[in-house]
Parts: structure tokens; C-alpha cells; sequence
């Protein structure tokens, strides 16, 4: 058994649009350890969504794998044929799309949604699929009463309990979560984290958790891998990433988000600009363009992911400076001066 | 840089701009059918709400859906009529608005939207989404292209010019966020509301955009209400914080004391729900019970009794009204 539930090599996801193509995700690589919380994050574009439908290889007819691997248990299952994926979903992998309010079908009740699950993928039978529901619905913590209640009878949280319910009904390795908490309100959202790792603790699963809220992979998550724009820029343990960011555009995002813990005097710094389209990506690092210490090699070459410290991996040309950037990152005027 | 932080220096004269004097929004739900199955069919999105701001404050409204911080925006904004209660604006009460009258009130109070992509005419230039409100104000056509590049400098949007004639849908969420909130400002409103108006955006502009609405606010000296159910969002825009839950009003104070030291039990659970961007941090279950208000049937007495872990007695039996406690106001018969 590898260390790795989960390990992805130069994942490359490509769009069709009119004649031309988009590059979504263009070599990510990551692992996901065995019972651990991995956050990817990242903002709208940078191919995190991607990567994540990409694992399960449900992704958009314009979309196609375009190279690299996904070894889940050490198969490669990019390579294998669409009959043996569709026998991983559910049982192995399963998915908990964004927004739970929409992944319910709203014509029917929850337990016949959790039953379409147990019995037709999972070949339970009648009686033992209704055993699982009653067993599920316990484990999220929603009254098995509620069973036979329609998805709009339900809370925004409660959907979003329901949703993980199902995932996890044919006990899967992997959960792949897209912004489970993101329309939630504060309250909502901390319940149903906590109750995440609950059943993740208990069952011994791996999670990816995709958000893109730094908070939440703060609060919740053993690792992190941090994506912009189709490219990981930076991968390893939650703290390490977040104490001690090696990657210009992880330190900036610290700036930009507003702590309630820290001082009250505190001034957000936004990153200026915007990213890239991808239609046509910047040559060499594309972070550059934004980045307040891009040098000349940045604009011309692509920076690999390499190891900086053990387990903890950065794509940038000045990773070797990063505890110096840090400290001029942290200064507003750092990111002001480069708009 | 966006001003200063601490605009407690300020003296903001004593009589209020807004006043709420117990505001109430209730909404008759459901048909003859839900009326003759004896089901309760009056939703009280305000109920009972009384606050005043002064001139120059800035105040956030926090709570969760439902919480009917948006009901009291549409109420500001004369969206809708209060049912009950009386709001003041400037000494006079907005219910009685009418013609002329309340087209000077809808220039005076502005509203800024959450979702900058369904706030704006998609077939509409920049130049048009601007140029609207100006000429419903009468501004003469001549003066108006000068206005609307000075309003798209106030929200610094760079080289304001080469958006002018643009669509929404070629600006990105941080630049069109502007483009509303110059809306807002372009008649230079007294009065300006902000529903969450950066939750649409990426974390890396949203500084920005939360930057320019703390500067522009200094600089005109504007009265806000920023909503939200982000205690750290309303934290770096207000320096007054009032906690609601299902209508009415929990605490009402400095945002710094709620920050630090929340009294109300439902504020405790709020501030304690709060992510912040470090790994050591309390993992503590919150102290607040499971399920979420329900507003077509709220419980007897206090309304959050039901979730509340220091409930007693009298909780079930009488409402708690807002008093005074030190420098803020609670509702809740602990205090």
C-alpha cells in the first residue's frame, strides 16, 4: 500500500473553445496522503474545480485529460477505460459537487436519492439500503424522519449535510468536496466542517476539500496545495504553507485576508491585477506580471515545483529567498510600489 | 491608502440621520389553504428594530440569512414600506415620501448591490450605467461625461477613460464592483448602504475594493450600513457592529468590544464561528445548539432561546428588550 491515496503528475486539462483551446489546468502535480484533508485553494479560474472533476473524469464535453497521470492506489486511473472509472465513482471516489442545493434533484425525496445510490451502484438490498440511510442520516447528524423530505425542505446546511451523506454512502477512499461551506452562513459553515472531519476521523477517508477561502483550509485542513492560474505555485503541510508561504502570490493572499485575530489596525493589501487569461498565459511564471519581485528569468522561464524544505514544494525562481520576501511581503507599501 | 483606521476622533453631531424607531417589516406568507390549516402565515423579517446613526457612522448589520439585516437595507432604501415603526431620515420620516420629495431622498440614499453582474444593464456601456442616474437627476448632458470620470477616479479605476464605452461582461468583478459603487456615489448620496458588496469577489481584489469603500467614505464623509454575516468584513469597514437574529436586534455596539468580549450568548457564537487564516486556532464546539431559526414559527419569549446553551425560565416567557450595558446595548436577561 502506497503512503499516497492519491497522486497526481503533471495533470494537463485542456478546453476546447471555438478554434482555439484553453489550458485549465496545466501540470499539476499533488499528493494526497492516506486519512488526510487536503485544501486546494485558489481563486475562480485558477483550475481548481478542474482538477478536482478532473479526478473524478467527469468534466465538461469540451474538456479532455490532456496529459499526466492520477494514480489513485497506485493505478493510473487517467489511463483506464470509462467502464472501470465508472466503477470507482461512488465506491472509491465520490463527489460532493458545489453547491448542494443544485446536486439534489428536487422532484425527489432525499431517500430515494440516497437509495438510487445504495441500490443500483452499491447492489444493496431493500431492506439494507433503508438500514443505511437510517445509518447515514445519524452520521450527519439529521434526523432519519426527515428521510423521506424533499431537498427544499431542507436548510441550506441541512442540504449540505445530505449531500455529504450521500458521498459517503458506499463508504468511499476519497471525497472530493467543491466549496462545501461557501454559500453558508459563519455558523452553518463551522458546524459542517466540524462534522467533516468528524466522519473523516472516524471512517479514516481522504478529503479534498476545494475552496478558496484560506480560513477554511486554515481551519480544517492537514495539507494545502495552492493553485494559480492552471499551476500549482505552491504544496505541503497546512501550517507550513500558511506560517511560512515561500510563494509570492501565497504571501499575498495572507495579505488580503482579513483576520479577526489579529489587530484591529491592520490594513488589507490586495495583489493588483487580475490573472491571466489563459487563453494566452504570460511565457515563464505566470504569477510575474502581478508579482512585486519578478526578476528577468520569471518572464521567460516557467518555474518548476521543487522541494524547498522536506514535503513542502514552491514554483518560483526565488523560492531559495523566500524567508527574506516574506518579510518585505508583509509590507503594504511592497505591493503598492509594484502597482 | 484607505485612511485611517480608528475614526473614533471623529465627532458626529447628535442629531441622528437614520433613526429606526420600532421598525417592523412583517410579510403575510402562504395562501387562504396554509391560513385554514391553522399555520402561523405572518413572517417577521423586522420586528421591533430601533437604532439611530449619526452622520459620518458607519455601522455593520450582522447576522445570518434570514436575520432580516436585507429586509432593513429595503427598508432604508424605501425598496418597501415599513409595516410597523417609523424610520427617520434627517428628521423626517421616509414613509411619507412622495414625487419630488422622495426622488431628493433615492438621490440622497444609495444602495450598493452584492452581486456587481446582476446590479448593472448588461447591454449597457459603463458610460450608460453611469449616465443614468444623472440624467434622472436632471444633470444637464453637457456635465455629465466630467461627473462620471470623477466618480470612476473616486473608486480609482485607472484610466477611467478606456472603460467608458466597455460592457460589464469585458470588466472583471473587482473593476465592475467599482463601476456599481460609483454608481452609488456618482449623485454624492448622504447615505449609503452596502449589502455584502464584496462577497462575489476573489479574496486578492477584495481588499481592494474594501480599500476604496473605507477611503471613499472618509473622503465625503458618508453615512454607511455595511451588512454582512462576515464579522471580520464589517470589522475592517465599521466601527459600530449590530448583531440581529430573526428580526430583532441581539447587541449593539462598538465592533472592537463585540470583537473581544461579546455579552449576548447568540454574538458569543458568532464571533466564535468566525475562520481566521492561522493554524492554531480553538477547535471548540461553538455554544450554540443545532438547526437553523425558523422564522414562520419563532420561539416565545427571547427568539433564540432555542439555540441558546444559557437558556432559563424566563427566556421562554418574556422578550428580552435592549438595555443599556456599558458602551453597548443587549437583549438577553443574563444582562
Amino acid at each position: 500500500m502506497t503512503a499516497n491515496l492519491l497522486s497526481v503528475r503533471d495533470l494537463k486539462v485542456s478546453y476546447r473553445v471555438g478554434n482555439g483551446h484553453i489550458d485549465a489546468v496545466d501540470g499539476a502535480s499533488f499528493d494526497v496522503p492516506r486519512g488526510s484533508i487536503v485544501g486546494l485553494v485558489g481563486e475562480s479560474g485558477c483550475g481548481k474545480t478542474t482538477v478536482a472533476r478532473a479526478l473524478t473524469r467527469v468534466i465538461a464535453d469540451n474538456a479532455r485529460i490532456t496529459g499526466g497521470q492520477i494514480l489513485f492506489d497506485g493505478k493510473d486511473i487517467a489511463a483506464i477505460p470509462e467502464r472501470q472509472m465508472n466503477a470507482l465513482r461512488w465506491r472509491d471516489i465520490a463527489f460532493i459537487p458545489q453547491s448542494a442545493m443544485n446536486s439534489l434533484d428536487p422532484v425527489y425525496t432525499v431517500e430515494y436519492q440516497l437509495n438510487e445510490v445504495l441500490r443500483r451502484r452499491g447492489g444493496l438490498s431493500a431492506r439494507e439500503a433503508r438500514m443505511r440511510c437510517e445509518s447515514l442520516f445519524e452520521m450527519v447528524g439529521i434526523e432519519k424522519g426527515r428521510l423521506r423530505d424533499y431537498p427544499h425542505q431542507f436548510s441550506g446546511g441541512m442540504r449540505q449535510r445530505v449531500a455529504i451523506a450521500l458521498a459517503l454512502a458506499l463508504n468511499p477512499k476519497l471525497v472530493i468536496a467543491d466549496e462545501p461551506v461557501t454559500a453558508l452562513d459563519v455558523i452553518v459553515q463551522r458546524q459542517i466542517l466540524d462534522q467533516l472531519r468528524e466522519l473523516q476521523t472516524m471512517l479514516g477517508i481522504s478529503v479534498i476539500l476545494v475552496t478558496h477561502d484560506i480560513s477554511v483550509v486554515a481551519y480544517i485542513c492537514d495539507r494545502t496545495v495552492v493553485m494559480y492560474a492552471g499551476r500549482v505555485a505552491e504544496a505541503g503541510p497546512m501550517a507550513g504553507v500558511l506560517t511560512r508561504p515561500a510563494h509570492p502570490y501565497t504571501m499575498g493572499l495572507r495579505n488580503a485576508f482579513p483576520d479577526l485575530a489579529g489587530a484591529a489596525s491592520g490594513t488589507l493589501t490586495p495583489i493588483d491585477g487580475a490573472p491571466p487569461n489563459l487563453a494566452e498565459p504570460p511565457p515563464g511564471c505566470r504569477f510575474a506580471p502581478r508579482c512585486p519581485f519578478s526578476i528577468e528569468v520569471c518572464s521567460t522561464e516557467s518555474p518548476p515545483l521543487a522541494e524547498i524544505v522536506p514535503d513542502h514544494r514552491v514554483a518560483c525562481h526565488r523560492a531559495s529567498e523566500a524567508p527574506v520576501l516574506r518579510e518585505i511581503a508583509a509590507r503594504t507599501e511592497t505591493w503598492l510600489a509594484h502597482a | 491608502m484607505a485612511g485611517t483606521r480608528m475614526r473614533s476622533a471623529v465627532t458626529y453631531s447628535n442629531e441622528p440621520l437614520v433613526s429606526l424607531r420600532s421598525a417592523e417589516l412583517h410579510y403575510r406568507v402562504g395562501g387562504a389553504l396554509s391560513a385554514l390549516r391553522g399555520r402561523s402565515s405572518v413572517v417577521k423579517a423586522v420586528d421591533g428594530v430601533s437604532f439611530d446613526i449619526h452622520r459620518g457612522e458607519s455601522v455593520g448589520l450582522l447576522g445570518e440569512s434570514g436575520c432580516g439585516k436585507s429586509s432593513i437595507g429595503r427598508l432604508l432604501m424605501k425598496l418597501e414600506d415599513a409595516t410597523g415603526g417609523e424610520i427617520v431620515f434627517a428628521g423626517e420620516p421616509i414613509s411619507g415620501l412622495r414625487g419630488a420629495a422622495l426622488k431628493c431622498y433615492r438621490a440622497k440614499a444609495q444602495l450598493i448591490f452584492q452581486n456587481p453582474f446582476d446590479a448593472v444593464n448588461p447591454r449597457f456601456t459603463i458610460r450608460a450605467t453611469l449616465a443614468e442616474p444623472l440624467e434622472n437627476a436632471g444633470i444637464p448632458a453637457g456635465e455629465r461625461e466630467a461627473r462620471i470620470i470623477a466618480a470612476l477616479e473616486l473608486v480609482r479605476l485607472p484610466q477611467p477613460a478606456q472603460f467608458l464605452d466597455r460592457y460589464p461582461h469585458q470588466l472583471s468583478g473587482g473593476q465592475l464592483q467599482r463601476v456599481v459603487m460609483a454608481r452609488a456615489l456618482i449623485l454624492q448620496p448622504d447615505f449609503v448602504v452596502a449589502d455584502e458588496p464584496v462577497s462575489m469577489l476573489d479574496v486578492s481584489v477584495r481588499a481592494g475594493v474594501l480599500n476604496v469603500f473605507r477611503d471613499v467614505r472618509d473622503r465625503l464623509g458618508l453615512t454607511a450600513i455595511y451588512i454582512s454575516h462576515d464579522l471580520a468584513l464589517v470589522r475592517y469597514v465599521c466601527e459600530r457592529t449590530i448583531v440581529m437574529y430573526l428580526g430583532r436586534i441581539m447587541e449593539d455596539g462598538p465592533t472592537e468590544d463585540i470583537v473581544h468580549e461579546p455579552l449576548h450568548p447568540y454574538a458569543k457564537a458568532l464571533v466564535a464561528a468566525v475562520p481566521v487564516p492561522h493554524p492554531d486556532q480553538s477547535h471548540d464546539p461553538l455554544p450554540i445548539g443545532r438547526g437553523a431559526p425558523d422564522p414562520r414559527n419563532p420561539p416565545s419569549g427571547c427568539v433564540f432561546r432555542d439555540r441558546c446553551p444559557r437558556a432559563f425560565d424566563r427566556c421562554a416567557s418574556e422578550v428580552p428588550q435592549l438595555r443599556q450595558i456599558g458602551t453597548r446595548k443587549v437583549a438577553c436577561h443574563l444582562f
